[in-house]
């Protein structure tokens, strides 16, 4: 069913991206068309009420006993009395009613499940700067793992390579594709790719063991700026070349992923746990002239909290991870609502394929716990964090991310408040089509699943 | 209140200077017991135990009175499986004694005279509720890990309270992965393990030595392969549990519980008459093993239908030494996936007391050990926390180092 319909909204959307979808940093014009181009398809809708529910709008506002309207893959309007001829009317009360979380560190598909040496696809742990390859051709589609996301509420995940390197590759951001065969068919189209680089105890581990560079906090700086010195003088070439001063230089995939991250068409995912390792970072990106768009794990974000907002730079966090090495030491219950609370752009992020399932409660924990050192947070404050913002640090905040009208429609209907433990998603809509409808799976979406115990005992 | 004015004489007279006599007053009592929920009940603590609970109860002289205000009043959680207390950091290179690698010592290995009372994850486990854990060390090359103690989040340098608790095995994927990479070798090499522990000293001194065993490790099996104490066996496939339901019941005197169990629920009912216990992790959903293709998340609820005594806790692989907190949500998942609240509640307080034979803690009844707390929520969801702890009668401190932090950055406390 997937493969033969393609309703005119999606050739829509696809032809409004195209734009963005080709990026200098590719360089490609004279070699045919944009490798590797999103294919994804949205499946087909029809009009969508939802009555009556509690809605979260993913701006911070939250509405009672308010209506949500879904056309053509798009959010038409929130409010109250709503009407709409012809739509598919779901009574919603007593349901809450959010925009789809968005997970902005996943490595679902390149750690898929089950986990084995040939499925440990994440970290190209070959060399410290790995910035050419792409998580995107690690993923495997079959990842069991996509549809425990979107029963948690994902609508939309970034996956990433792993931290092993100084620069692990480019991330992808995709949608949970439920019976997807190609991972094309699941990439966000239009969104940016990201290159993930890594502060602190990983590289120089990984490195250091092999006694080579980096093995110590300084030789993870110096490799990140002769990466970008070197990769500033291939910019200037290709610039220089394009405005008919001398020859480009000869193709090199890890400098045009780095001559990306400097041009801005790739958006920079950083892993870095510790105040004092960000604060060097914001250096580098200041010294070779690029943005940050978030650090990832920030554990000691909090310490930090007016330079990351000043620098407009997210904070992907967990809520209470900590004490699994030693920058993770200072890992306190209020991270995320410290940043929150400073005025900064706050995530909550998964970077597990369990923690994946439940960023809601996630989210939860550090409502509570900033409310309980004081900060005003309300929930629909807190759903911020796992929607509109993650949507900012992806650059995908026009499409997707709240609840606004012109909005793709990704949308959760939860049993309950979703700010809790026991809330589970009913239904997940992603462009307007129900991706996921709790106890209406009946054979598992994935090839490697079917005829396994797994599908033969299911209650659902 | 004859009974109650001998008991206070009583508890004057031994009483430690720490142990107060504390009335908590108009809470929602979850007693664990046959007492069930009482609404505005009241716990009257004495001498660090439960000296009565019910309504109404007239509050002692001299004691202290603490208002519930009609919050949740609950026994002390239990982590049924931790690492806490086995290391400040566990990674980073930084000393961690729940990890032994090499195989100089297997079965003796003694997580007890590992513990430390004083690393900085007990306060920030303490404060979430958790005032009971069970730890055991981790081996990476031997199928037995050793020997798992009981202890108290008290901080007290008397925190372990059973030493030698339970000795873990494993028998699953990776007790096939230490034994050559096969099933077919690791049981033939678990049964001569029990084999050469039961022939102890014997076979030793007469010079012939252990068939897989030296001394010191036959030596600290010997007990429990006379079923003194009961193996922690890690495994996770229906197949590898019928196996371990057919050695039981081929050696009736061993005693056994399950720790993983992913596909348990697929053989509840033989699991539920074989009376092995399950300590089982409700977020376990994934293939991500091959022994765990069939974990799906109402394993708990499941079994629960079935009649299988079990505990809530991190399956192998998720236990650590700093998130033993996450009990809660644990146990406030699997009610969403169908268990009833008081069946996930006692899963991660009376039940793991139950399995590891603690009779005395998990309870709100008379006599039991005053490990209490009050909570400003539903303990099982993520947003509520304790206002109150209290192990063996004696209230906790609700500061941590994590808490030290997060006074000392608070944008609120910021002069600017």
């Amino acid at each position: 069913m997937r493969l033969n319909l393609r309703p005119a909204i999606a050739i829509v959307a696809l032809l409004s991206l195209a734009a963005c979808a080709k990026t200098s940093a590719d360089n490609t014009a004279d070699e045919g068309p944009v490798p590797f181009a999103s294919t994804y398809t949205p499946r087909p809708t029809t009009p969508t009420l939802i009555r009556n529910a509690t809605v979260f709008d993913g701006n911070g506002a939250e509405l009672s006993n308010a209506d949500v309207l879904m056309r053509d893959g798009h959010i038409v309007a929130v409010g109250q009395n709503l009407s709409a001829e012809g739509a598919t009317v779901i009574d919603g009360t007593g349901k809450f009613v959010t925009p789809g979380i968005i997970d902005a560190h996943s490595h679902l598909g390149v750690y898929p499940s089950p986990s084995i040496d040939a499925t440990s696809d994440g970290n190209e742990l070959t060399s410290p700067n790995t910035a050419e390859v792409w998580a995107e051709h690690s993923v495997w589609p079959q990842d069991p793992g996509f549809l425990r996301a979107v029963a948690g509420g994902i609508t939309t995940l970034h996956v990433l390579p792993g931290s092993g390197n100084l620069f692990g590759g480019r991330g992808v951001t995709l949608r949970p594709v439920l019976g997807a065969t190609t991972v094309q068919e699941m990439k966000f189209p239009g969104a940016p790719q990201s290159l993930k680089m890594a502060c602190g105890e990983n590289p120089a581990r990984v490195y250091g063991s092999r006694n080579s560079s980096p093995a110590t906090g300084m030789g993870d700086v110096a490799g990140y700026r002769q990466a970008f010195a070197n990769a500033a003088r291939y910019a200037a070439r290709m610039e220089a070349a394009e405005n008919g001063q001398g020859e480009p230089p000869d193709r090199d995939l890890e400098m045009e992923t780095l001559a990306g991250v400097i041009n801005g068409d790739i958006i920079l995912q950083w892993h870095c746990y510790r105040a004092d390792e960000m604060a060097n970072a914001i250096q580098v990106a200041h010294e070779f002239h690029f943005q940050i768009a978030a650090f990832h794990h920030a554990v000691e974000a909090y310490k930090i909290t007016d330079m990351l907002r000043e620098e407009n730079i997210c904070a992907a966090m967990w809520a209470d991870w900590w004490g699994f090495k030693l920058e993770a030491y200072d890992g306190i219950r209020e991270n995320i609502a410290f940043v929150d609370a400073s005025g900064g752009c706050a995530i909550v992020h998964s970077d597990s394929e369990v923690g994946i399932q439940r960023l809601n409660q996630e989210a939860a924990k550090a409502m509570a716990d900033g409310r309980r050192a004081g900060i005003e947070i309300t929930r629909a404050q807190a759903w911020t964090w796992l929607s509109r913002n993650p949507a900012r640090a992806l650059r995908i905040d026009q499409e997707t991310g709240t609840l606004e009208p012109g909005r793709r429609a990704d949308v959760v209907i939860w049993s309950a408040d979703p700010l809790s433990s026991y809330a589970v998603a009913e239904r997940v809509f992603i462009d307007g089509a129900v991706m996921y409808e709790r106890g209406a799976q009946r054979d598992p979406p994935s090839d490697f699943e079917l005829g396994q115990t797994y599908s033969r005992g299911r209650a659902q | 209140m004859r009974t109650l004015a001998a008991l206070l004489l009583a508890a004057a007279i031994a009483t430690p200077a720490a142990a107060e006599t504390i009335l908590i007053n108009n809470g929602r009592v979850v007693t664990n017991g046959a007492g069930g929920v009482i609404e505005n009940g009241d716990v009257l603590i004495v001498d660090g135990r439960i000296a009565m609970v019910g309504a109404n109860i007239a509050a002692p002289r001299g004691a202290r009175v603490i208002e519930a205000n009609g919050n949740y009043v609950t026994p002390g959680a239990f982590a049924a499986m931790s690492e806490v207390g086995l290391s400040e950091i566990s990674g980073s290179g930084a000393p961690n004694d729940a990890d032994i690698e090499g195989e100089l010592i297997s079965a003796a290995a003694d997580a007890g005279q590992a513990f430390n009372p004083n690393v900085t994850a007990i306060p920030v486990t303490r404060i979430e509720g958790v005032t009971r854990a069970a730890i055991a060390p981790s081996a990476s090359s031997t199928i037995f890990d050793g020997r798992g103690a009981l202890v108290s989040m008290s901080g007290e340098a008397d925190s372990v309270f059973r030493t030698r608790a339970f000795m873990v095995v494993e028998l699953g994927e990776s007790g096939a992965s230490r034994t050559g990479g096969s099933r077919a070798a690791l049981w033939p090499a678990f049964e001569a393990a029990l084999r050469d522990a039961r022939e102890y000293p014997a076979r030793y001194r007469s010079g012939q030595g252990g068939a897989v065993l030296n001394e010191i490790d036959a030596q600290a099996l010997q007990p429990f392969a006379r079923g003194q104490g009961f193996f922690l066996v890690h495994l996770e496939s229906s197949a590898d549990i019928r196996r371990l339901i057919r050695f039981k019941r081929a050696n009736p005197s061993l005693r056994f519980v399950i720790h993983g169990g992913a596909e348990a629920w697929q053989v509840a009912d033989e699991l539920a008459s074989s009376g092995i216990p399950v300590i089982l992790d409700p977020l376990v959903n994934l293939p991500d093993h091959f022994e765990r293709l069939s974990a799906r998340l109402d394993n708990a609820a499941l079994l629960n239908r079935a009649g299988v005594r079990f505990a809530i806790a991190p399956g192998p692989g998720s236990v650590d030494a700093h998130q033993a907190r996450l009990v809660l949500q644990l146990a406030g998942n699997a009610v969403a996936n169908g268990l009833p609240w008081d069946v996930a509640f006692a899963a991660v307080s009376r039940g793991p007391a139950e399995i590891f034979g603690v009779t005395n803690l998990g309870r709100l009844e008379r006599n039991y050990l005053a490990d209490v707390v009050i909570w400003d929520g539903d303990p099982l969801q993520v947003t509520s926390a304790p206002t109150a702890v209290f192990i063996e009668g004696v209230e906790q401190s609700l500061t941590s180092r994590q808490t030290q932090l997060r006074d000392r950055y608070n944008p609120r406390n910021r002069r600017r």
